[in-house]
């Protein structure tokens, strides 16, 4: 992307993407620097997609390995769906991030590294024997060496400010170099940072004045001979904004609440990377939503069972290990047949696992991870925007049929971002529903013929008084049974009601070659960035390789079984050792190559594409 | 929510029964509460429609099928969780809770807590037996040091909770203690448990007669009952006795027990005081048992602060008012948003 031959003061190169990771201490505010170039950058109206990495430790050791965070950013000119397998650029803000980070780093990439920090005392804490900048390891990049540190406290010399303070506001001075290295304007952020310190005007004051000096500093100075431009991308018309996935979730869980004419209701207890879902949606109280903090998962969810039970949106937030503790619960829904969501928001385990990084190690735990036949539709999130869809559609299915819902996301979408074109209010889907009121031949556990769900039947509804629970109940009646002819019929129905479901999904979409062909790239969750990346270019080397993405994984569509009878072979990549290819393989009786990945980091589109590469090519060589 | 014409209010024990078969052991005391219960609910002047009663696992807790309300029986120890998410979602309902020493003690102990710390406007029965009935007889929470059961035939060496010293400690704004067979009493204190805005904490002694039979019987024989049980009645002094002939008095940060006649009469005692909002002397209270002592029966807190669903609720009005009733279209517009305008093909 680069070309080292026109003065700074000329034309910025027009260069159609760019990958930036900004990488330092925990406490040197990496994912608020990454955040404010990407609002910019969304504004500008670039494609763009992000991948935070940060410690679960709120302050490792300063300057240390484990303390190192990181926010790359892919910002583009044309339709993009990763961030980016390997970053063009790598802001450097200590030794410890150079040294973590740079393996990543393209060859012939720039570095950006603050010198201030390259001494004895920060290579003693990441371990580094030699001075990166001097051994010559760095030979293959573009080294650029600022001193930010003794830059931003001259900036701010007459502030005022103690030298912590000041020292806090040195990653504006990176935000001012590469918002100059990339010709963004600087507005937008001191905008932000005159309302995020609306109370402590002389730190937006400083910060502000610290970000132009990083802008001024690479203006005057010569430091880079080149300039860059990332134009907008060619986008469908629209409003826009940039939308994490679990606030993507929570304004989906909002919009299902207005559209169902169900207050909503959230039992949540504070866990990674869910949390921020709790967050959101406790700010919209004047949207009639009720957020409970429990004291544990298990309240979380039994609050939820109890809104639900009373006539609410009955809706609970978690990750692995807490969903592991609902279990108990989730079967209380399923055995009293009322509405219930649960979001699983899911990170690296086993047991505590890696509470900040990714995986997608949960399927099997939702799908049958509770004693009993213990049938929950199952339903997940493929980016940040789908999140919003896909709470609609969880709260469709758990409102029409009773029952469960589990929707899945991860890590990666939770807090990765990318621009989202606003739906019309009124093209979401009607969800309304209707409570019995009729007293009249009340039957506690009559059936819907269509749909097999029984009546929801909320308190304060005279004539309407019945008792549900966890035992097994007599069909129809909701009576307490232990015959054992009901108890059979009753699994039975529990099983068929949440099969029914199939009726309504649209069919899965092959792209590529819908006839079918050599190779199908089948996906779920996640993990669909890397797949249509690594498909796309699959498709222009001349692969006969097509893709298809599963947002229903319990039940199927109906038409998947046919589908992947269309191809010779079907890729499965999965951020773990194969759940859904064990699914699809018990159900379809085909065999399923998985591509496993269970470092706690999404997929690069490479690393598909390599596989693609090598079971295509392996197959022509014979 | 329904809007239709409520049942008349004017209902009796009949209308509380539901025509399931009561499957409790023949002697069982939670008979008598479940008599006391469809009492004093048509009492109450409330809409049976509006009643829930909410268990959880345990003989107490198939309380709910045997009540012609609304009625939710959950898992084990939740009960306390899934009645906050309903009182929260309904909070017009009239919510009440039937538990046991296991299910609240031991497996529900942090929902319990909790539920008395933010008082949620719910009843709780807490049915204590001294003993897990439903899985044939092991020791409880509740069970006192050294008791023999199936699962400590050695003798228990745990050391049991004080159910009431615990709701104290937990925050609870009102706590009573009341004899399954002492009807009157119980339903005097079921009246007063209605009456509470906040969380209400009902600890009633039942004689479970299979697994733990006797174990009030200090309190329920006739010889013994009259010199066992002090009746708390506020502003009236602590005198018990079948003769009113001994009180409770303050010795310092200790009660004592002194007879009367001599020197000392009623005006010597201590004169009871629900109302105080520090809860050292119901905690006091709650200490006392034989030997030494006398059983407190009765109504030991009764203090009233807003409950979790009023607060919840304004606050909720309070943020309305300051941000006015939540648009969906602005807020999906919230923050920074820009325009792709339509672009010629290039």
């Amino acid at each position: 992307m680069i070309a080292e031959n026109e003065r700074h003061t000329a034309v910025p190169e027009k260069i159609d993407e760019v990958v930036i990771r900004f990488a330092g201490d925990s406490g040197d505010g990496m994912q608020l620097t990454g955040t404010q170039f990407t609002n910019t950058s969304a504004l500008l109206g670039n494609d763009l997609s992000t991948l935070p990495d940060f410690p679960a430790e709120i302050r490792a050791p300063a300057g240390t390995l484990p303390g190192v965070s990181a926010f790359q950013v892919r910002i583009a000119d044309y339709d993009i769906h990763t961030p980016g397998d390997s970053p063009d650029v790598l802001v450097a803000m200590n030794p410890a991030a150079l040294k973590k980070e740079i393996k990543d780093l393209k060859p012939n990439g720039i570095v950006i590294v603050n010198t201030d920090e390259f001494n004895a005392r920060n290579f003693a804490k990441a371990n580094i024997t030699v001075n990166p900048l001097e051994d010559g390891s760095l030979a293959n990049y573009r080294v650029f060496q600022a001193a930010l540190t003794t830059m931003t406290r001259r900036t701010l010399e007459a502030s005022g400010l103690d030298t912590k303070s000041m020292d806090r506001c040195k990653n504006m001075f990176a935000l001012g170099m590469c918002y100059w290295l990339f010709s963004r304007p600087l507005d937008n952020t001191v905008e932000w940072l005159k309302k995020q310190f609306a109370r402590k005007p002389n730190l937006a004051e400083a910060n502000i004045a610290v970000l132009k000096a990083g802008w001024n500093f690479c203006d005057i100075t010569e430091l880079f001979h080149d300039r860059y431009e990332v134009p907008a991308a060619r986008m469908e018309p629209g409003l826009y904004r940039n939308i994490t996935g679990n606030v993507s979730l929570a304004m989906g869980l909002i919009a299902a609440s207005r559209r169902s004419g169900l207050p909503l209701f959230l039992g949540a207890y504070p866990i990674t990377p869910a949390s921020d879902v709790l967050h959101e949606l406790s700010r919209y109280k004047n949207f009639g939503v009720t957020t409970f903090q429990a004291e544990d998962e298990i309240a979380a969810v039994c609050a939820a069972i109890g809104a639900s039970f009373g006539g609410a949106l009955g809706v609970t937030a978690s990750s692995g290990p807490g969903i592991a503790l609902k279990a108990e619960a989730m079967n209380l829904a399923v055995m009293t047949e009322l509405p219930l969501v649960v979001c699983d928001i899911q990170r690296g385990g086993p047991s505590t696992g890696l509470p900040t990084k990714t995986e997608q190690a949960d399927l099997l735990q939702v799908m049958f991870g509770r004693n009993g036949e213990s049938p929950i539709p199952i339903i997940s999130a493929s980016s940040p925007k789908d999140c919003f869809e896909v709470a609609l559609e969880a709260v469709r299915i758990a409102t029409r049929y009773m029952v469960p819902v589990v929707l899945l996301s991860d890590g990666y979408i939770a807090n990765g971002s990318e621009p989202w074109k606003l739906p019309q209010v009124e093209e979401l889907p009607d969800l309304r529903i209707e409570f019995r009121a009729d007293p009249e031949g009340f039957q506690p556990y009559e059936r819907d013929a269509e749909t097999l769900s029984r009546p929801w039947a909320v308190p304060g509804t005279p004539g309407l008084e019945h008792r549900i629970g966890g035992l097994e109940k007599e069909n129809v009646t909701g009576n307490v049974s232990y015959d054992p002819v009901n108890h059979e019929n009753m699994i039975h129905l529990r099983a068929e009601k949440v099969a029914r479901i199939a009726r309504e999904l649209p069919d899965v979409e092959v792209f590529g070659d819908p006839q079918g062909g050599e190779l199908l790239v089948l996906g779920w969750g996640s993990t669909a960035g890397a797949i249509h990346g690594a498909v796309s270019s699959a498709r222009r080397l001349g692969l006969s390789v097509s893709r298809a993405h599963l947002r229903y994984l319990n039940p199927f569509p109906r038409n998947l079984g046919e589908v992947l009878a269309r191809f010779d072979r079907v890729l499965l990549p999965e951020m773990n050792l194969g759940q859904l290819a064990l699914l699809l393989r018990a159900r379809f009786l085909k065999d399923i190559i998985t591509l496993s990945k269970v470092q706690g980091k999404p997929f690069t589109r490479q690393e598909i594409l390599d596989k693609i590469q090598s079971l295509l090519e392996h197959k022509h060589a014979h | 929510m329904p809007t239709e014409t409520p049942t008349p209010t004017l209902l009796t024990k009949k209308d509380f029964q539901t025509d399931q078969e009561v499957r409790w052991c023949p002697g069982c005391g939670d008979y008598a509460i479940l008599s006391a219960v469809q009492q004093v609910f048509p009492e109450l002047g409330i809409p049976r429609e509006k009643f829930v009663v909410v268990s959880g696992i345990g003989c107490s807790s198939r309380f709910p099928y045997y009540m012609n309300t609304f009625g939710f029986h959950t898992i084990h120890g939740r009960a306390p969780a899934v009645a906050t998410g309903l009182k929260l979602a309904r909070p017009e309902l009239e919510v009440w809770i039937a538990t046991g020493d296991g299910d609240s003690m031991s497996i529900g102990g942090n929902h319990l807590i909790h539920v008395l710390r933010r008082n949620v406007g719910v009843k709780i029965l807490m049915f204590n037996n001294r003993i897990y009935g439903l899985t044939k007889g092991q020791y409880s929470p509740t069970s006192e040091l050294g008791k023999k059961t199936k699962s400590t035939p050695a003798g228990s060496v745990d050391y049991p909770f004080n159910p009431l010293s615990l709701a104290i400690g937990a925050g609870a704004t009102f706590i009573a203690r009341s004899v399954d067979i002492f009807q009157a009493h119980l339903r005097d204190t079921l009246r007063r448990a209605a009456q509470h805005k906040g969380t209400a904490y009902v600890e009633i002694y039942q004689n479970c007669n299979i697994f733990n039979d006797k174990a009030f019987s200090g309190l329920t024989d006739k010889e013994t009952k009259d010199e066992t049980a002090l009746y708390l009645e506020h502003g009236k002094p602590l005198v018990f006795g079948k003769n009113k002939d001994r009180g409770i008095r303050m010795s310092g940060t200790r009660m004592e027990v002194i007879e009367l006649g001599g020197e000392l009469g009623p005006d010597d005692c201590l004169v009871w005081d629900e109302t105080q909002e520090n809860p050292a002397l119901s905690f006091l209270m709650a200490q006392l048992q034989p030997p030494g002592f006398p059983i407190p029966l009765g109504v030991f807190r009764d203090v009233e602060v807003p409950t979790y669903e009023e607060r919840v609720i304004a606050q909720m009005h309070t943020e309305t008012e300051r941000l006015g009733v939540g648009k969906l279209e602005d807020l999906l517009r919230a923050g920074d948003t820009w325009t792709v305008e339509e672009q010629p093909a290039s």
